[in-house]
């Protein structure tokens, strides 16, 4: 119980407990180590990225389905909890659908090239003190660079299904993702000038006293806003406009191929819901001047599913925005607003 | 030198060779493959590697940033003109044009250039170990502090070429 609260220590156990046994058998410490590490990191990440989406997804429909006066489903299961798992299976048993004109090599590496950046963005999480697989000095740009390359998978899926409203999803969502994608990054440089450091555990020590939620109100909104657009969630689910597009990048996959789709969407979300509460509402730490009843893991995946509930209430209260009323908020109103917080914060820095 | 060592080395060869071939071959199929979707996917993936290249040389900032702006946001906007262009994105278009002569002679001449100039240069066998932490804040500070103006310049230069790209985009209206 003790160490669930001192995870830097823990870790370190485990690193010494590692290093005994090498040196016992003569084996190079420092790459088995490595190695180790690599290998638990991958599955523990790989484990949670699935049972994530499978509870997410489930708690979803059943917001949706209270806020609409429905239930949800309630058929599989007790109150229908086992409904995902059953999806889950049915997708992996689908057959494997390939349209005949489609470019089968784009086609196939489109969902590995969504998915693979999905999980790269996990690198940097920080879920506890030590508990983080690589704390890099530069976090943060890290994240903006990793969660850029994720839209490319989505265009080369539009692209090689050879169908008009794919191509026409994977247009829109490469237009989405670089006008959101720079209102994200300026509204994340007001919290970065404060902090003084783009790592993420330097961050969130700078938050011990005051979550930054407080000292950058606009921030935050502006990036919830920004992030809800580079998950390609309502009400920015422009590329898979179900009512226009049928099902926009990803109408001619099915079975495990769709199935990456929405995995990698959902591991998007909580990693965009981690990364907002890291930044804003104090990552690990507890509230601040009271006693750390819980330990800090519980803390951070605490505050990050609070902001997922956010991005499942925001998609089931706002109906889509057009396509040139997105551009047009991306470009007029968020990026200006970001620039003059990035002014307002330096004054204030200056001034005080 | 002991065992860990060793196999540090060999783990960086082997990275920087297999980074190499991948950034190779695929910067020779950008221009030789005739689907220009294709290439440009091949693009992504050369300038992926040599953001590898960048890593394998502790230069985690340049990587970042080369993976950020190229593979981010310019391979994604080529990939959004090649779709917009009419019947460009599902045609085998020819890749070469009539310009080969003037090219060949513009590359060689520059090949040579880069040559000398790495002829010229005395190569350190034994790099000075120089452990950098804070790389960011040392960019941050030679940009803005002693290398302000040619900052600014370059900063111009792209405000000029945005403001020419406006331009030439709205002539047609």
């Amino acid at each position: 119980m003790q160490l669930l609260f001192n995870t830097q220590q823990l870790v370190n156990n485990i690193q010494h407990w590692l290093t005994g046994i090498c040196e016992l058998y003569h084996l190079p410490p420092v790459l088995i180590v490595t190695m180790v590490a690599i290998a638990v990191a991958l599955a523990l990440i790989g484990g949670f990225i699935s049972v994530n989406a499978m509870m997410v997804v489930l708690a979803e429909r059943k917001i949706a389905g209270y806020m609409q006066d429905r239930l949800g489903p309630t058929r599989v299961g007790p109150f229908g909890i086992l409904q995902t798992a059953a999806d889950a299976v049915k997708l992996l048993l689908k057959e494997n659908i390939v349209p005949k004109i489609a470019d089968k090599w784009v086609f196939f590496l489109a969902p590995v090239v969504v998915m693979a950046p999905a999980v790269m963005a996990y690198v940097v999480l920080p879920w506890s003190p030590g508990l983080i697989v690589c704390d890099l000095n530069l976090g943060v740009i890290y994240l903006m660079a990793v969660g850029s390359i994720g839209v490319i998978g989505i265009i080369m899926a539009g692209w090689s299904s050879g169908n008009k409203y794919s191509l026409l999803g994977g247009i829109r969502s490469s237009a989405q993702i670089v006008s959101y994608e720079l209102a994200m990054s300026l509204s994340v440089i007001g919290v970065l000038m404060l902090a003084g450091s783009l790592k993420m555990s330097d961050i969130i020590i700078a938050q011990q006293d005051c979550w930054y939620i407080i000292k950058q109100p606009l921030a935050f909104i502006l990036f919830i806003i920004a992030a809800t657009a580079e998950c390609n969630r309502a009400p920015f689910d422009l590329p898979e406009a179900e009512s226009e597009l049928i099902a926009g990048f990803h109408t001619e996959y099915g079975g495990i191929k769709f199935a990456m789709f929405f995995l990698a969407e959902y591991a998007n979300m909580f990693v965009a819901s981690a990364v907002c509460a890291t930044l804003f509402l104090g990552g690990w730490n507890g509230i601040p001047g009271l006693p750390m009843i819980l330990p800090p893991i519980v803390w951070f995946l605490l505050k990050t599913y609070l902001i997922v509930f956010l991005f499942i209430w925001f998609r089931w209260t706002y109906p889509r925005i057009r396509v040139d009323q997105l551009m047009g908020f991306g470009w007029k109103v968020l990026l200006p607003l970001a620039f003059l917080n990035i002014g307002l914060t330096g004054l204030v820095m200056v001034l005080i | 030198m002991n065992i860990d060592a060793i196999c540090a080395l060999l783990l960086s060869n082997m990275t920087f060779f297999a980074l190499a071939a991948i950034g190779i071959i695929c910067g020779v199929l950008v221009v030789t493959v005739r689907n220009l979707v294709h290439a440009v996917l091949f693009l992504a993936v050369f300038l992926l590697s040599v953001a590898g290249l960048f890593i394998t040389l502790e230069a985690e900032f340049l990587a970042i940033i080369q993976v950020f702006i190229f593979v981010g946001a310019i391979v994604v906007l080529f990939m959004f003109l090649i779709m917009l262009t009419y019947k460009v994105s599902d045609m085998a278009v020819p890749q070469g044009n009539r310009l080969k002569g003037a090219a060949i002679v513009v590359s060689g001449v520059l090949f040579c250039l880069i040559f000398y100039i790495m002829k010229a240069m005395k190569w350190n066998e034994t790099a000075p170990v120089v452990t950098i932490t804070d790389d960011v804040a040392r960019i941050g500070k030679l940009l803005l502090g002693q290398y302000v103006l040619p900052f600014e310049l370059v900063s111009f230069v792209l405000l000029a070429a945005l403001i020419g790209a406006i331009v030439i985009a709205r002539k047609g209206e």
